[in-house]
């Protein structure tokens, strides 16, 4: 893996945030999100993309897949705007957009995330009047949570803000 | 399985933000009640099914209400996914002589019991870690995304939802027994009304009820006998398409052709009837965005036409396809929709607050965006 830039600290305003909880099948999107790499799962037999990540290939049944790199490029297909009720680090970040990306990549492959300002601002911190369906956006990574317990998300932001 | 068993007693509580009674109380009144209606004594019961999501079990209301020996019982899941597929699993049951008489029954305290999305402990796995620390945190998130995509792709408009939640009320406004009942809409209220999860507002969104229900399902022989005016089930499916994500259905090819087209395959492909034969619907509404979505799968219009379909007072009484007649998940009640198979028993038994004329057929749907089912009820 390529030397990484440490990410910035979480904000106090983030800690609240829900930190992913990796199943098996999972786990080496987020090791590889650490590293500052977006990969997704992809078939060894037959080469199909996959996301979610699961056991084994829809197309061919093959059970050995590979991590394929991505170009972390890739546009908003859809988004909302989530306002209270909400849980406590969420309610105070409210209201804040959640995106779906299609990757530039394989439009097939889709994403959810944030739109933020720049890579270590928090959540809610893109402008309403940027959000737009087919904007082109590019992950960023941003380590969350604390102690023993920390995680790296990917989070996209405009490729001409 | 044609017309091979019927719905022949319906039963439920009053619906309130909050009852004081607990949850299998409310479901022994309930299942009571619609065995009343089908005058049919207790120790007959020999079949149950329920959703996943129930909280009262088989032993508990079996033994509390009289049942006899039991030799059926059936958990559908996918929340309100499984409603219509409870009644489809018993007419299953006396078609092929498991049960004689079925119980399907929903039970539930969401209006005062607490929201189901507050709990990050059960659900963070599959496929929450893709979506939950996101902010995807709530239902209403999950299907916004799914309606700002269609909004995009098809030109609906907010206007269009509001067809739908107005079509509710209006219909809620009719019936007594609703939680809206004395609770007029208007369009000003809609658009002007707090945001929920963009493009979602707080109309678009069901209610939260304290509440039960229960229907009697028997073979058609049998609903001969019985106290009410049978309802058959004449056709009756499950879908759950290939490549289905769930509610996240944003991995899948095709994102906006949910479970509702597969289950619509099965159901017509088993029918005498088409889609211009439906007199009256009850379709699914957790969310006003998932009546287009239906109205495309189950085949009364075209891909991409489910909120033109709304226009001109089509989901209203007179109109081309009056919609939830007793005001739905989003006026009457929200029990994971079995108050909408309910209604189509007493549409087709012409009893209902809001009776269509004459209907004899009700297509009754459950939730889209997740593994579903549906009724194609006639009288």
């Amino acid at each position: 893996m390529p030397a990484r830039t440490p990410p910035p600290a979480p904000s106090p305003a983030e800690t609240g945030l829900l930190l992913p909880v990796p199943d098996d099948d999972g786990a080496p999107f987020w090791s590889y999100a650490a590293a500052g790499e977006l990969r997704v799962q992809a078939c060894a037999g037959c080469g199909t993309r996959r996301f979610p990540p699961r056991p084994c290939c829809p197309r061919c049944q093959s059970f050995d897949s590979d991590w394929q790199r991505t170009s972390g490029r890739g546009r908003i297909w859809s988004y909302v705007v989530a306002h209270p009720p909400l849980l406590p680090g969420y309610a105070e970040a409210a209201p804040y957009n959640v995106l779906v990306v299609e990757l530039a990549d394989d439009p097939a492959i889709r994403l959810v995330g944030n739109l933020v300002a720049a890579p270590d601002a928090p959540l809610g911190s893109a402008p309403g009047d940027r959000l737009r369906i087919g904007a082109p956006v590019r992950a960023v990574f941003r380590e969350l949570g604390g102690g023993d317990r920390r995680m790296t998300l990917p989070r996209w932001v405009l490729e001409r803000p | 399985m044609k017309d091979a068993a019927a719905i022949v007693g319906i039963g439920r509580t009053p619906f309130a933000k909050q009852l004081p009674e607990s949850e299998k109380t409310l479901a022994c009144r309930a299942i009571l009640a619609a065995l009343e209606d089908a005058g049919i004594a207790p120790a007959e019961v020999d079949g149950f099914a329920s959703y996943t999501m129930e909280e009262t079990d088989e032993v508990e209301v079996a033994k509390s209400i009289g049942a006899g020996d039991v030799t059926f019982f059936a958990k559908a899941g996918y929340g309100g996914g499984g409603s219509c597929a409870t009644v489809a699993h018993l007419a299953a049951a006396v078609a092929t002589g498991q049960a004689t008489v079925g119980v399907a029954w929903r039970s539930r305290k969401r209006g005062s019991g607490g929201r189901p999305w507050r709990n990050t402990t059960v659900q963070l796995p599959t496929p929450a870690q893709w979506t939950r620390p996101f902010g995807l945190l709530r239902p209403a998130d999950e299907i916004a995304m799914l309606t700002r995509r269609y909004m995009h792709e098809y030109g609906a408009t907010r206007d269009h939802l509001f067809n739908v939640a107005l079509a509710c009320r209006n219909r809620a406004n009719q019936n007594p027994a609703a939680m809206m009942y004395e609770r007029p809409l208007t369009r000003e209220m809609y658009m002007t009304s707090r945001w929920i999860s963009e493009p979602l507002c707080l109309f678009d969104n069901c209610l939260e009820t304290d509440g039960a229900l229960a229907c009697v399902v028997v073979s058609a022989d049998r609903a001969r006998d019985c106290r009410s005016r049978p309802v058959y089930v004449h056709s009756a499916a499950q879908g759950l398409p290939a490549q289905h994500h769930g509610m996240v259905n944003y991995w899948a090819e095709d994102p906006l052709r949910g479970p509702a087209w597969t289950a619509a395959q099965q159901l017509w492909k088993h029918a005498d009837l088409c889609p211009q034969d439906v007199d009256v619907a009850q379709i699914y509404d957790a969310f006003t965005a998932l009546v287009p979505l239906s109205l495309e799968g189950y085949g009364f219009c075209g891909r991409g036409e489910g909120a033109a379909f709304t226009e001109g007072g089509a989901l209203e009484i007179g109109g081309r396809l009056p919609l939830n007649t007793s005001g739905g998940g989003l006026s009457e009640a929200y029990v994971h929709g079995f108050n909408l198979i309910t209604e189509g028993v007493r549409q087709l038994r012409g009893t209902s607050t809001a009776q269509v004329p004459d209907a004899a057929t009700c297509l009754v749907t459950a939730g889209e965006g997740v593994p579903t089912s549906a009724l194609l009820l006639r009288s």
